[in-house]
């Protein structure tokens, strides 16, 4: 029996930052999360937390670090943790972002990142928000293959041209990053909000799908695509960047030819 | 066994969804569309409408120093100018108001205050283009009241 050779000294060049013994750079936070828990009072409030971060840490690391080292009572979703499953979209110094995949180094660090829950939907706790008002949208577009021809026996062909069409807005995590950051779904809750749009978008333009038209009556509502205001928003807050006020714009143009 | 409490955001009974998050049911028809619609087209014709009056007010001829009293008779002694202006007076009302309807639309919260404050815009907005088509259709420079000629200087004798 020959022994194994110890795996040789890596060959690749390093940059000086994690140079050396694989020590990354580290530096201090303050994290001020949005705290809310009915069960002791009704009213919000900030937490601040210290924390040494580092640079290789994002938001969702030290939210992590928190909840397992500091205060356990810390409430926020997360579930892949690496930006595909779009649980945990909050709203970061601001802005809308998915905390998996927000770095800590890209933020101001010498001012207090505030993380919040997103907008428009009800606080459960914390940074839990309760999506099923989100959802119920997302269900009314109808987000899945209607066919009506034949069922057939192998997969539904189709040409790279007509699945490039739809292409974009088939990156959809439902994360409500897009919806929760339109000023026109936080008023009432009752415009139909980006996502929906998006996800009806994916199949109206789909070669395979034979719905299309009754999805853009749906969406030729009161509360449907002509609320949109274009104030980019959701384009801007989307952590998949999908061209989400294309894609509405996209619908409308498409609602305006089939009845004109 | 330990029981999950239903979400704080829905009552038990009522559905999953809280009454003030629930969505009202569809309310489908195009006016909104053709209102999406009117303000673009609108919006064009407008830019030459004003532009155009701006340019014929101001530059042409003395320019800002012609506009008095008499001016404006002699624009609206004009079916071209008279038509004119009732365009610009139509389209810039109806444009504005939609404009104003949809911030309301966005911005009030409650919907008794959304119903009152779209039904003080259309009642402006009404006595507004009734008042001003009613000026341009009837609008007399040289009004005799009781056989007399009320002072504006430049008409001649009744």
């Amino acid at each position: 029996m020959t022994t194994e050779m110890a795996e040789p000294a890596s060959k690749i060049e390093l940059p000086a930052s994690v140079a050396g013994d694989g020590e990354i750079p580290t530096f201090h936070i303050t994290l001020r999360v949005r705290r809310y828990d009915p069960e002791i009072s009704e009213e919000a409030r900030w937490d601040d937390y210290k924390l040494t971060m580092y640079g290789t840490d994002r938001v969702l690391d030290a939210l992590h670090k928190v909840k397992w080292e500091i205060d356990g009572s810390v409430s926020f979703r997360r579930s892949c943790a690496h930006g595909v499953c779009g649980s945990d979209a909050m709203r970061i110094n601001g802005r809308n972002r998915l905390a998996c995949k927000t770095l800590l180094k890209d933020l101001d660090t010498s001012k207090p990142i505030t993380v919040e829950p997103i907008k428009g939907l009800p606080v459960e706790k914390d940074l839990i928000v309760d999506m099923e008002p989100f959802f119920q949208s997302f269900r009314e577009v109808m987000p899945f293959l209607i066919n009506k021809g034949h069922e057939p026996t192998k997969e539904r062909l189709q040409s790279v041209e007509d699945r490039e069409r739809f292409d974009d807005t088939t990156k959809c995590i439902l994360c409500a990053a897009c919806t929760s950051s339109c000023p026109v779904f936080w008023t009432d809750g009752q415009y139909f909000g980006p996502a929906a749009i998006v996800n009806a978008h994916r199949f109206i333009f789909d070669s395979r799908d034979d719905a299309g038209d009754m999805r853009l009556e749906i969406l030729n509502d009161k509360e449907g695509v002509w609320r949109c205001r274009t104030t980019f928003n959701c384009s801007e807050a989307c952590p998949r960047g999908i061209q989400v006020t294309k894609a509405i714009a996209e619908v409308k143009q498409a609602i305006l030819a089939r009845k004109i | 066994m330990t029981t999950i409490e239903t979400p704080r955001s829905g009552k038990i009974g009522s559905g999953k969804i809280a009454p003030k998050y629930n969505r009202t049911g569809s309310s489908r028809g195009n006016f909104e569309m053709i209102a999406w619609l009117f303000m673009r087209l609108s919006g064009i014709v407008l830019v030459v409408l004003i532009f155009g009056h701006l340019f014929v007010n101001l530059l042409v001829g003395e320019g800002i120093h012609a506009i008095d009293f008499g001016f404006v008779a002699g624009k609206w002694a004009d079916p071209f100018w008279q038509f004119w202006d009732l365009a610009m007076l139509w389209l810039a009302m109806l444009h504005g108001t939609n404009g104003v309807r949809t911030i309301i639309n966005d911005y009030a919260e409650k919907d008794s205050t959304r119903f009152w404050l779209k039904m003080v815009l259309y009642a402006a907005t009404l006595v507004i283009i009734i008042l001003g088509t009613l000026v341009i259709f009837t609008f007399n420079p040289c009004p005799v009241v009781d056989g007399v000629q009320l002072p504006g200087g430049f008409c001649p004798a009744p």
